[in-house]
């Protein structure tokens, strides 16, 4: 699972940009599902199950942060804003790559007198693509890139750009992949601009109609020093969320991940993020209201080029919604 | 082209929720080019312009009614009114300004002290809309009260004015968006198409969101007259868009993507006819079809818009040849049927 993990993270697709990541997974799932793509780019791939089950949604998604071109200046520098939460702290000494592959790297205005220990805004930042002059940059007002950065694995820990939420992708083509008998028609749903409004998930949401809905997706760790009281720490079991900042997740569906992941004898942590939220926000009240809930992979330096994962929890988000998948679920 | 009616759009009263007299306008100038039209629960004025007997398109276009305003919240014992904004309005660019309040379209000064009596720290200091008045000139709270009352809406009172090549007016967002879709509905198109009216999308998308919802469209277009900030600066950064430079496509605002097979679609005709286009700087501002893409399973959406300098503010100025420009460039893009069916095709696979 570890290459499959490496050709997601790799792959370029910032929000509004996701063609590029889209025909990757594409081309990993091929044969194991039917496939669409919708009017704003999701690709949901519907497993049939062999009856007598529910319509599940499972969504990770594959946006990813990037920044976005306004304006190339006479001299060839490019000025640039964020795509989602993108922090300027982790953008400076960074490289980022466009779609085409031209890469920039990330300069700074000088700062005044007495702002020396300001952190930069992006009105103070550029990109620049080694052009001598404008007429020679390559790329042009709106065109997006996405931070570069390669795959590593030191043993068990990941550490990558783009794990929010390509791991969650990741984790929904293994299950594909290893569910091999279930009564419920599982659609999986890999979803687009995430990062900007959970957009994707709002209308791949409203056609699928489910009768639960389940996205799998980061989230933060209290285990670093110093950092903010969080009872999740990595390698200790994926993560079955309690809340977020957008949602409570529905209390039957919590429990049946807890009562799988205990069937199976799988570590597993309760989540409470008090900042963030996922796709599941928007499909729990999608239509006339879907039970939904989410299983996340702990995740350190999220939004920031270098995120780390641990494998382990990966391979246990697997086993419990591969468990759940195959037995029978009663939403009442 | 459209010269008149744009006019008396721009000089029509319209705040959101308040868009009653626009719409009966529009009613007018849009008969004898509809086959049938409608105004919903929320007050969107829905036209439309048939097809051929079997269409296998339904386009909607959009453009919104209302704008920015005031709205009389208090009225003091001395007669002045205690106001606030509806949508976005900059308090720097209302002292001193002339509105017009409700029905009976009051005349009102928003009151501002004299330069003579400005402390030094005061002319620094940017005056807040809770500590402003409109002054209709009553002397007592009964004698303001017999001409408004709280609840009313004000406009700003502003004249069109023709300046050389540029007009200016007030409500220029989105009554040129307005101008053009009436524009539009001369021609007749090789499918059916909604032309949407909107109300409230200052204060949220909402007419946008219901309409949308009910129409269903394949595809959809907002038209709009956008954020222009092309006076000289220090820096070389973006100036979102330049008057005159031709109609602005978006890309990418805060409410959406537009889909990029409709910006292709709009790049190659305005190529093809030789018509000027420009990008407006990306993630700026937001438009009707941030709600309109979200509809149901998704709509693919673009956004076309006339630059327009000092938005939001009592006076704008836009370029005649942008509005002609924004007419033609829709125009032949709506008619290159077999381009719009491609994105059709291409919905469920892109």
């Amino acid at each position: 699972m570890k290459e499959l993990i490496k050709r997601l993270t790799e792959a370029y697709g910032p929000s509004g940009n996701e063609e590029k990541i889209r025909e990757v997974i594409r081309e990993e799932i091929k044969g194991l599902a039917d496939v669409k793509v919708d009017a704003l780019g999701n690709l949901i791939a519907l497993k049939k199950g062999r009856g007598g089950g529910i319509k599940v949604m499972l969504a990770a998604h594959m946006d990813e942060l990037g920044v976005i071109v306004t304006h190339v200046d006479e001299k060839g520098f490019l000025r640039f804003a964020p795509i989602g939460g993108v922090n300027p702290l982790t953008l400076l000494g960074g490289r980022v790559v466009f779609s085409d592959g031209t890469v920039g790297t990330i300069g700074m205005e000088r700062r005044e007198p007495g702002e020396e220990k300001k952190i930069p805004g992006f009105d103070k930042l550029y990109l620049d693509v080694g052009a001598k002059d404008k007429d020679s940059v390559p790329v042009r007002v709106g065109d997006v890139a996405s931070f570069s950065r390669p795959f590593v694995a030191q043993g068990d820990r990941l550490m990558a750009k783009g794990f929010d939420d390509r791991i969650g992708c990741a984790v929904l083509i293994e299950v594909m992949r290893e569910l091999k008998d279930s009564p419920h028609d599982v659609y999986f749903v890999f979803s687009v601009q995430e990062e900007v409004g959970l957009r994707g998930a709002i209308t791949s949401a409203y056609g699928i109609d489910p009768e639960l809905g389940l996205s799998v997706d980061v989230t933060a760790t209290g285990d670093t020093p110093e950092a903010r009281t969080m009872a999740i720490s990595l390698g200790k079991g994926p993560a079955i969320k309690v809340k977020d900042r957008g949602m409570l997740a529905h209390p039957r569906v919590k429990r049946l991940l807890i009562e799988t992941a205990e069937e199976i004898g799988i570590p597993y942590q309760l989540e409470i993020l008090e900042w963030g939220t996922t796709d599941a926000t928007v499909i729990q009240v999608s239509r006339e209201g879907v039970p939904a809930g989410c299983v996340s992979i702990p995740c350190r330096y999220i939004h920031t080029p270098s995120e780390m994962v641990d494998y382990n929890d990966v391979k246990g988000a697997v086993k419990l919604l591969v468990a759940l998948l195959s037995k029978p679920i009663e939403i009442g | 082209m459209g010269l008149e009616v744009l006019k008396e759009l721009s000089e029509a009263f319209g705040v959101s929720g308040c868009e009653e007299e626009v719409r009966k306008l529009i009613i007018e100038a849009i008969q004898g080019y509809v086959d049938d039209y409608s105004v919903d629960t929320i007050g969107n004025l829905i036209a439309l312009k048939k097809g051929p007997p079997r269409p296998s398109l339904k386009v909607m276009v959009a453009a919104h009614m209302d704008e920015v305003g005031l709205m009389v919240t208090h009225i003091e014992k001395d007669g002045t009114l205690r106001f606030r904004p509806v949508g976005g309005i900059d308090s720097r660019i209302l002292l001193s300004k002339v509105v017009l309040i409700g029905e009976g379209k009051v005349p009102g000064v928003i009151g501002t002290k004299p330069i003579h009596l400005l402390k030094d720290e005061e002319r620094r200091k940017v005056v807040k809309v809770d500590q402003m008045a409109i002054d209709i000139g009553a002397s007592s709270k009964e004698e303001a009260e017999e001409a408004v009352k709280v609840g009313d809406y004000a406009a700003f009172a502003t004249d069109f004015v023709q300046l050389g090549d540029t007009v200016k007016g007030k409500a220029f967002d989105d009554r040129v968006g307005c101008a053009v879709l009436i524009e539009l509905l001369k021609e007749r198109y090789p499918f059916d198409l909604y032309a949407v009216f909107t109300v409230q999308e200052e204060v949220g998308l909402r007419g946008a969101r219901v309409a949308a919802y009910a129409i269903e469209p394949d595809l959809a277009f907002v038209l709009e007259g956008t954020i222009c900030d092309d006076m000289p600066k220090k820096k070389d950064v973006s100036p979102t868009t330049e008057v005159g430079k031709g109609p602005a496509i978006t890309i990418v605002d805060r409410t959406f993507f537009a889909d990029r097979r409709l910006i292709k679609l709009l790049i190659e005709t305005a190529e093809e006819e030789g018509i000027p286009y420009q990008f407006k700087q990306p993630v700026v501002g937001g438009t009707d079809a941030g709600a309109i893409h979200l509809t149901k399973e998704g709509v693919p959406s673009a956004t076309v818009a006339v630059p327009c300098r000092y938005l939001h503010s009592p006076t704008c100025l836009l370029s005649l040849a942008d509005f002609e420009n924004t007419v033609r460039l829709m125009k032949a893009a709506l008619l290159s049927f077999n381009n719009l069916c491609k994105v059709m095709v291409l919905k469920g696979e892109s």
